[in-house]
């Protein structure tokens, strides 16, 4: 990084009136606090954790470790339970993007409307923003305890919400669901905002019912908003962490162990260095595929 | 009357987002007896402090609260040390390292933490700074420094370089033009960087997971986490009241900036 940052002196002195090796070395200065640290313990060890996917390292002080090619991401791909980690994040990612964009956006239309009590509804909204994670992961482990719980008792039910095979996973898309929903409400809200008021009276004139208004106008008008805050949710939902740990450890059976505590245990519990590299390699790689579909989509949108 | 359904709506959704927490204040005044119960209430019986006193005197609340106090605390002030002068030189030069820059903000947005917290874990432990405070505080100024510098260039170039451009012209030298005439301007925004970055550093939970592996250097969402241990139901009432006690940072940080988030997601931030 160094080394690029000293190109522009070089390369178009001339273009300003102000000499720009001078204001080069100076932005450098400036940047030097904040790029020292970020080299270090950002940069470096994000380039060392990829070179790391392609060795045997192992967690030991001193593990002598070596090269090994791509034999992590070969074994990763005949790992089943790499594939079933995968398979829950995958439907913990888009079940819990999608959802919470529909239950986003209805709660951010009608914040945007002319009713009674919006000012204290907008505050509610963002509560559960305000909360840690740590702490939202608590939260629901209460609202779902078996006996003590509330959910069991306003449903009139006796189940064991979080240790059961086939609810777990969804009772954790919701709490994930609300967890994001202020983040993506508000995005959305102010999206809403941003919308001309004369495209509605426009349409207004031609006798366009409240669906057709919404269809067309607010919908094409919110699409970048709409595009950039689910990319971006969708991002931070697979990369998730806390709030799942927190909640059932991946628990029971794995049923809601996705890619980053999959990837956890294999470094931290079981010292497997290498693989869980291999593993972060492979999420980042998704990860990137769908940054590029959306990038994509949005350069197709612009020209 | 047309009006109905979305008043019905919105009350829906307000349930939805309220009634967990609710829930985590309500549980948090039962008596264990009341916990017990297997008819639970949505308000206390007989309200109790008891939980509270069990949560402060039973784990090491107090000393894991002074923990994250610090680590907070250095990390934010660290943070902002370091991202000022590089958000200035961002917002004020446009260079190829200001793109850079912006680039790696974004690019490390999206990078899974595993791949990140391995090394970063190696090097801690060649440095012998695992289990320590230091070494979790170089974590969290790392991982908070983009979205740091992110908002600091927003703030630096609201504020336009015409008013360093007179104070030169009024004979005042660089740096005291920064000091005297974009310091004052910039200080909301200095204000709301360190607010972001303390209330991420108190918040944070997974660093301090790798990085702290003694009990006696917990901080307080590892601290929080260790109350769930297999006792189960007896420990629901201390829990409760831990959790509520842990947010209140956080609550007092989104009263200050709610507004702000409000009209329209943290402008000055965003747009830059």
């Amino acid at each position: 990084m160094t080394a690029v940052a000293t190109r522009p002196p070089r390369t178009s002195p001339h273009k300003r009136r102000k000499p720009r090796s001078r204001q080069g070395r100076e932005t450098l200065l400036l940047m030097l606090p904040a790029l020292v640290p970020v080299l270090l313990f950002s940069v470096g060890p994000l380039l060392y954790g990829i070179g790391l996917a392609f060795t045997d390292a192992r967690a030991g002080r001193n593990a002598v470790y070596e090269f090994v090619g791509p034999q992590n991401f070969i074994d990763l791909l005949s790992d089943a339970d790499f594939w079933a980690s995968f398979r829950i994040g995958l439907i913990w990612a888009v079940s819990v993007t999608g959802l919470q964009f529909l239950l986003s956006l209805g709660l951010a239309i009608l914040l945007n409307q002319n009713l009674r009590f919006r000012g204290v509804a907008r505050v509610l909204a963002v509560v559960p923003w305000a909360m840690p994670p740590v702490v939202i992961g608590l939260m629901w482990r209460l609202v779902y305890h078996p006996d003590a719980g509330i959910l069991n008792s306003m449903l009139g039910t006796d189940i064991d919400w979080l240790a059961d095979f086939s609810l777990a996973l969804p009772a954790v898309i919701v709490m994930g669901i609300w967890s994001g929903m202020p983040q993506t409400t508000v995005v959305l809200l102010a999206g809403l905002q941003g919308v001309p008021k004369e495209l509605y009276e426009a349409v207004e004139v031609d006798g366009a019912g409240t669906w057709r208004r919404f269809w067309n106008i607010t919908l094409p008008q919110l699409r970048p908003v709409i595009v950039a805050i689910t990319s971006l949710d969708f991002v931070w939902n697979i990369n998730q962490f806390s709030l799942v740990y927190v909640l059932t450890q991946g628990g029971p059976g794995g049923q809601t162990r996705l890619p980053m505590l999959f990837a956890y245990e294999q470094a931290f519990r079981y010292g497997f260095f290498g693989y869980a590299a291999a593993l972060g390699v492979a999420t980042m790689i998704v990860v990137l595929a769908v940054l590029g579909i959306y990038l994509w989509r949005q350069m197709r949108e612009a020209s | 009357m047309k009006q109905i359904p979305k008043y019905a709506a919105l009350l829906a959704y307000m349930i939805f987002l309220v009634f967990p927490l609710v829930w985590l204040v309500s549980t948090a005044f039962k008596t264990p007896q009341e916990m017990a119960n297997l008819n639970p209430s949505w308000i206390p019986r007989e309200p109790t402090l008891s939980n509270f006193e069990a949560a402060f005197t039973e784990q090491d609340l107090v000393g894991a609260g002074v923990r994250s106090l610090i680590v907070a605390l250095c990390s934010a002030v660290l943070t902002v040390v370091v991202a000022l002068p590089a958000a200035y030189a961002i917002a004020r030069h446009r260079s190829l390292v200001s793109k850079i820059a912006v680039g790696w903000v974004l690019v490390s947005q999206v990078f899974p933490f595993i791949l990140i917290i391995i090394p970063l874990f190696m090097v801690l432990r060649n440095l012998d700074l695992v289990s320590t405070l230091p070494g979790l505080i170089i974590v969290h100024v790392t991982f908070t420094l983009p979205f740091a510098l992110w908002m600091l260039q927003g703030y630096v170039r609201a504020v336009p370089p015409e008013l360093e451009e007179a104070a030169s012209v009024d004979g005042a030298g660089r740096v005291r033009s920064i000091v005297s005439v974009v310091a004052p301007l910039l200080a909301p925004g200095v204000v709301a960087t360190l607010l972001f970055s303390f209330i991420s550093s108190w918040n944070e939970f997974l660093f301090a997971l790798v990085v702290l592996k003694d009990p006696d250097v917990m901080t307080l969402p590892l601290t929080l986490v260790r109350f769930t241990g297999p006792e189960g139901v007896s420990r629901l009432g201390p829990l409760a009241a831990a959790s509520v006690v842990a947010t209140i940072p956080s609550l007092i940080f989104f009263a200050i900036i709610q507004r702000r988030l409000r009209s329209g997601l943290m402008a000055g931030a965003v747009k830059g």
